[in-house]
């Protein structure tokens, strides 16, 4: 079942239409209901592997549903400790539940400063207004 | 309906082959198979009936109007088929020696000349079988044009639009060089800031649609081949969308170094099952030692295939390539004759007469003409109604259209890409623009409707989700305990003498 339309206000937000729930130097990555919804539900993740680096405002993974194959774009840098396997197996869990238990990957932030840059939830559901 | 091995029963034959007076081939007894193939077994009846009701449910250009964007699914003119049926075309066996072929040798050097005049180029080579396998002819062209002058390991970059094709990425991909995106500007052009940030000393060159796959054609495409030329990068022209541009533009004038045809699109082939389809590359001259081989060659009255290219990258398929499909094209394009831009202008018309039609009730994210084909939203039925492209898509199915290429370019929301081509007369034009109009007041009137369809062809709406997840590609004789029987030694035997 499709979650409802929101935007948590305790994540920092990506142009691209990600998420990112920053605790210290760990960040929690995924996509935005706005992203799985312009998706469609999605039937393939592509996650990087396990001590994988990510650059911030690069491609790090992809995800495919029956209209496109994106790719997700990582709004921090960091090295990947953590691959969700649930959406491996189930990826239509990303549709379910998009901030929750449809996270994508966790990373080690190697420049937390990074997070200043990123938009709040007002911010963002600006930037969607304009879409 | 039955798939054909339901209708199997054992025994049943739909022909029987004649009797051979061969000597049996001495088959060594470990690559003999021990049980025959599981195939139907049928009567020519029932086979017959069979494919006609496949063929009833079947929709392709012949059937109605195929609007399906960056697909030119332009009529294929009958005569075409009477010339590729002319014996000396139909019988020609691929090993043939050049004296007995030469026909066949002219025909493909002509269609060479043809196709360096169209793109403004110097140089083909007809050998690639698809738009797809010339993208990567093109690339290897590019890379062995580097290395020879000593530049290959550092041109790694190939630059795409994020409007292109998803073919060109992969190509880029699959080339071994690395992808980076350039950003489309607000009129549909590329972004000449984005890309001006993007080319250095380590692009290898550029991969570009022109007219784009928003139907709109570069207004800067002179400033952005400068860019890369400046850069000692080279221009590569996807000619997906060639069907725009033949007699009016030429790529090799924009800028452009190597170029596919579509030779299945624009010059027309029955295409859209998988095949077969043509994608000739053209190049300038400084590319030319590099192309495939043979190349097929002209010496004073007589025709050849030379091999004879040391810095050639080599075969990419078999022969000289699909020659039923060069059949075809240089018989079509003759047909035109010296009025091929008339080809490319009714398109352009038939497109922009199709979108003043529709731009007051669909979305127009870009306000321009557009050339052959063009995109259009459904965002805002989605916003208004939660009608989707999709949804839209379906239910043109009803009103007997094939729909539109949807969800493409992804830069588009909701994109529905039409491309009407120039074989379609004014009244096929302005039924689909009605289905459309009426698509759209039904999805403020009555959106289950719209979301429910398709109600009136052979399937409803299919799960493509599933379909996509679980995909069923092969029959499940398991399933079934009468067909997953494995026939005893004395069946087999006897299956076998049959056949």
């Amino acid at each position: 079942m499709a979650a409802d339309e929101s935007y948590p206000d305790d994540l920092r937000y990506h142009a691209g239409h990600d998420w990112a729930r920053v605790e210290d130097d760990v960040a929690t990555v995924g996509i935005t209901w706005y992203a799985q919804d312009a998706l469609g539900e999605i039937v393939h993740y592509e996650p990087p592997e396990e001590g994988a680096s990510l650059a911030k405002d690069e491609s790090y993974g992809e995800v495919e549903s029956v209209k496109a194959v994106s790719e997700v774009i990582a709004p921090l840098s960091g090295e990947v400790l953590a691959v969700n396997a649930k959406v491996v197996a189930e990826p239509e869990t990303v549709n379910e539940d998009p901030y929750g238990d449809g996270w994508l990957v966790r990373i080690r932030l190697s420049d937390p400063a990074e997070v200043d840059a990123l938009l709040d939830v007002d911010a963002y559901r600006k930037l969607l207004e304009e879409q | 309906m039955k798939l054909v091995f339901e209708r199997s029963r054992p025994g049943r034959r739909a022909g029987s082959l004649p009797r051979y007076g061969l000597p049996k081939a001495d088959v060594p007894a470990e690559l003999r198979r021990r049980t025959p193939p599981r195939l139907p077994e049928i009567s020519e009846p029932e086979l017959v009936r069979h494919f006609t009701a496949l063929a009833d449910r079947t929709f392709g250009v012949d059937t109605g109007f195929y609007p399906l964007g960056s697909c030119t699914m332009k009529h294929n003119p009958r005569v075409n088929e009477r010339v590729v049926s002319l014996p000396g075309f139909r019988d020609l066996h691929p090993l043939q020696d050049e004296e007995g072929a030469q026909g066949a040798l002219e025909l493909m050097w002509r269609l060479q000349e043809i196709l360096a005049e169209v793109c403004g180029l110097d140089a083909v080579s007809l050998q690639p079988a698809a738009g797809s396998q010339g993208e990567l002819t093109g690339l290897m062209l590019m890379r062995a044009y580097f290395a020879d002058r000593g530049e290959a390991e550092q041109r790694r970059v190939v630059i795409t639009a994020d409007t292109a094709h998803g073919t060109n990425p992969a190509s880029v991909a699959m080339s071994g060089y690395e992808l980076r995106k350039v950003e489309t500007d607000d009129r549909g052009n590329l972004d000449l800031d984005d890309l001006r940030a993007k080319v250095d000393e380590r692009t290898a060159g550029l991969m570009l649609t022109n007219p784009s796959t928003l139907g709109l054609f570069d207004e800067h495409i002179e400033e952005v081949a400068a860019i890369f030329h400046d850069a000692g990068a080279l221009l590569y022209y996807d000619g997906a969308n060639l069907n725009a541009v033949c007699g009016i533009s030429r790529p090799g004038d924009m800028g452009f170094d190597i170029v596919h045809v579509n030779l299945h699109k624009t010059f027309s082939q029955p295409h859209g099952g998988g095949g077969p389809g043509g994608g000739p590359v053209v190049v300038r001259e400084p590319l030319e030692p590099f192309l495939p081989v043979p190349a097929v060659v002209r010496d004073g009255d007589a025709f050849g295939l030379d091999y004879d290219r040391p810095k050639s990258i080599g075969k990419v398929r078999g022969f000289t390539g699909p020659f039923g499909v060069f059949v075809r094209s240089y018989a079509y394009i003759r047909s035109y004759g010296p009025g091929l831009r008339e080809m490319s202008e009714v398109a352009v018309l038939n497109a922009n007469y199709l979108l003043a039609k529709l731009r007051d009730v669909y979305d127009l994210p870009f306000d321009r003409l557009c050339m052959h084909e063009f995109v259009l939203s459904a965002r805002n039925l989605k916003r208004e109604h939660g009608i989707t492209a999709l949804d839209v898509a379906k239910r043109l199915m009803d009103h007997g259209f094939h729909p539109p290429t949807i969800y493409f370019p992804l830069i588009v929301p909701e994109a529905l890409m039409i491309e009407p081509t120039e074989t379609e007369p004014k009244e096929t034009l302005d039924a689909f623009a009605a289905a459309l109009r009426a698509i759209a007041k039904e999805a403020a009137r009555d959106p289950q409707v719209v979301k429910g369809a398709p109600h009136h062809r052979p399937v409803r709406r299919l799960d493509e989700v599933k379909a996509a997840k679980r995909a069923v590609v092969k029959y499940g004789f398991d399933e079934h305990p009468d067909l997953s029987r494995t026939p005893s030694e004395g069946e087999a035997l006897e299956a076998q003498k049959g056949a």
